[in-house]
């Protein structure tokens, strides 16, 4: 059906007076790569955060694989599910943090094995041969018994990745997820990004890497000032930009 | 190049390197401290007077106090300490608990409720509570169980529930749960943001998130002020004896109440109250180290470990036997402290 297709419909989201997103439509499309760029405080984040629900939107909803996140449709009224409900649409939708979260109280195979076994309640030992698959696919298959503390800020935004991925989600989003990391550990997380494109799960991924966009997005959106300015293939948004807002910040990040 | 030599280029330009092999011959003298020589000796000298008084002044009556420390009915009263604070903590921790996740709740009676208990337990004195709790029967001569404003199920007489140890544990407990409540609360705030927004972003259950994932982290902050408050509840019991409940406290006044034999016997209740409070300060070793998996690259070596290391260390010094593969090379090192210290982290050019 729709599995990983994600719609935004004029999505707006205030903190206090300061309007974070102001009106935001976005459609995208199942299996596909969407970089959203942009200047800091553009809503860039919040954005993210609102597909999944972690934040709630004052006006307009989400929608991921048909479903809309957070609330229950009946008739013509949309009810707010409630906080069980949401945490069990959540893990059809990964989420990679910028700061990595991961446990580190638990071992790297426990961070993994957690949520399949506890939020979807499937068989420890069907997930934990899962785990080490995905270890492997991320190149970490001997950090298994370590702790998040004992890895490099790349490893641990790998096994991040992982854990991201042992629900086996339709959409993974991204948070600048090379942010918080010395620049020659970069490489390593973007590489197993890039393994993860076109592998049929959806990827939004907000990011300051220009060059990674041109790669591999299908869809490259700017945003300013909580709006979506333009979007497009990344031949056109980055190397044909029709806006002067989105012109003045590539020439700043270039 | 030789010393003599460099002192007679004393007003030339300092010379471009350090010669590495003259000064690794060169005898290395520790610097002397004399004020922690003479600090060191004062306080020998006041310790050796605290010792010689303790042994030389037979009022202290040591044969007194070794004959009663195991005295049955002081045993008998060391079991009521040891078991008013098992039961204070745990009600004590348990409601902390409680109360703790209703501060942080989304609803604002629970949070105010909460507070409001938090306010009065920490407000009225301990000894005045637990003789309000000992008076529970005088308000509420039974206590009826059933259906709220509605009909009871069935009566009991409340002397026959809230006697002695009873009022005690409430008292003892329902204080320190306050207390408790901060203390939990303050570990669960001191764990990132981050720690909730991921277990909620993997759709984690909320009653999973709290405990396995935000607790364990809190416990690293909860678990010294919380011995901390045990110590303080063992002693504490000794409050109970307003009640005349058969504690430790109690029970050393009721013999030397008898025998007139005031000193030895408090001097039997302060040590059973100091090898409590020892048993507890091993726990809390143990308990932090245990808690610290995770927020510690690797975990420092125990007291056990570190004596057993030095032991082996210093076996295969004498021995001649090489360090067996378990001891960390430093412990090796440590104990060959030579000269050539200087260059061991420079290395020799």
């Amino acid at each position: 059906m729709s599995a990983g297709l994600v719609e935004v419909h004029g999505v707006h989201k205030s903190y206090g007076t300061l309007e974070v997103l102001a009106g935001i439509d976005l459609v995208v499309q199942p299996g596909e790569v969407t970089v959203v760029i942009g200047p800091s405080g553009s809503g860039k984040s919040t954005l993210l955060r609102v597909i999944n629900h972690l934040e709630r939107v004052d006006r307009g909803f989400v929608a991921v694989g048909g479903e809309v996140v957070g609330y229950e449709r009946r008739g013509d009224t949309l009810r707010e599910l409630r906080e069980k409900d949401v945490l069990r649409q959540r893990t059809r939708i990964g989420f990679v943090f910028q700061s990595f979260n991961l446990f580190p109280h638990l071992t790297v195979l426990e961070n993994l094995v957690e949520a399949p076994v506890h939020a979807q309640g499937r068989p420890r030992r069907e997930v934990e041969a899962e785990a080490r698959v995905l270890l492997e696919r991320v190149g970490l298959s001997d950090k298994a018994d370590a702790r998040p503390r004992q890895l490099s800020g790349g490893q641990q935004q790998r096994v991040a990745i992982a854990r991201a991925l042992a629900t086996q989600p339709e959409v993974l989003l991204f948070d600048e997820p090379t942010s918080a990391l010395d620049p020659e550990l970069v490489g390593e997380v973007l590489d197993v990004i890039k393994d993860l494109a076109h592998s049929g799960t959806t990827l939004v991924v907000v990011t300051h890497e220009i060059g990674f966009a041109r790669e591999l997005a299908d869809t490259v959106v700017f945003m300013d000032g909580g709006r979506i300015v333009e979007q497009g293939p990344p031949a056109q948004v980055l190397d044909h930009p029709q806006h002067a807002r989105t012109r003045a910040f590539l020439d700043k990040v270039l | 190049m030789s010393i003599v030599q460099d002192e007679s280029r004393v007003l030339a330009p300092p010379p471009a390197q350090t010669d590495a092999a003259t000064l690794a011959g060169l005898r290395v003298v520790p610097s002397r401290h004399p004020g922690r020589w003479l600090a060191t000796a004062v306080v020998a000298v006041l310790l050796a007077m605290v010792v010689s008084s303790l042994v030389t002044n037979d009022r202290w009556q040591w044969s007194v106090v070794t004959q009663y420390l195991t005295w049955p009915s002081v045993l008998t009263g060391l079991w009521g300490t040891l078991r008013l604070t098992f039961a204070a903590a745990v009600i004590g921790f348990g409601l902390g608990t409680v109360l703790a996740l209703m501060r942080l709740s989304r609803s604002p009676l629970l949070r105010s409720v909460a507070w409001g208990y938090t306010w009065v337990f920490r407000s009225v004195p301990l000894i005045l509570q637990l003789l309000l709790w000992y008076n529970l029967a005088y308000l509420y001569p039974e206590i009826s169980f059933g259906i709220p404003f509605g009909p009871a199920f069935t009566e009991v007489d409340t002397l026959s529930i809230v006697g002695k140890f009873g009022a005690a544990v409430l008292g003892l407990g329902l204080s320190q749960a306050a207390y408790s409540a901060e203390i939990v609360r303050a570990g669960i705030l001191g764990v990132d943001q981050g720690q909730h927004e991921a277990a909620a972003a993997l759709g984690i259950p909320r009653s999973r998130q709290q405990l396995r994932i935000v607790l364990p982290q809190a416990m690293r902050t909860i678990v010294p002020t919380s011995i901390n408050e045990i110590i303080g509840l063992v002693k504490g019991t000794s409050v109970v004896y307003v009640l005349a409940y058969g504690e430790l406290f109690y029970t050393v006044g009721v013999i030397y109440g008898r025998n007139l034999k005031v000193v030895p016997l408090l001097m039997v209740a302060a040590i059973w109250y100091l090898i409590i409070t020892t048993v507890l300060t091993v726990g809390q070793y143990y308990l932090e180290r245990h808690y610290a998996k995770g927020a510690l690259r690797t975990l420092p070596p125990t007291p056990v470990q570190r004596l057993r290391w030095s032991v082996l260390a210093a076996a295969s010094k004498v021995s001649g036997r090489p360090l067996p593969a378990s001891v960390p090379p430093s412990y090796a090192v440590r104990s060959t402290l030579g000269a050539g210290h200087l260059f061991r982290t420079g290395g020799d050019r």
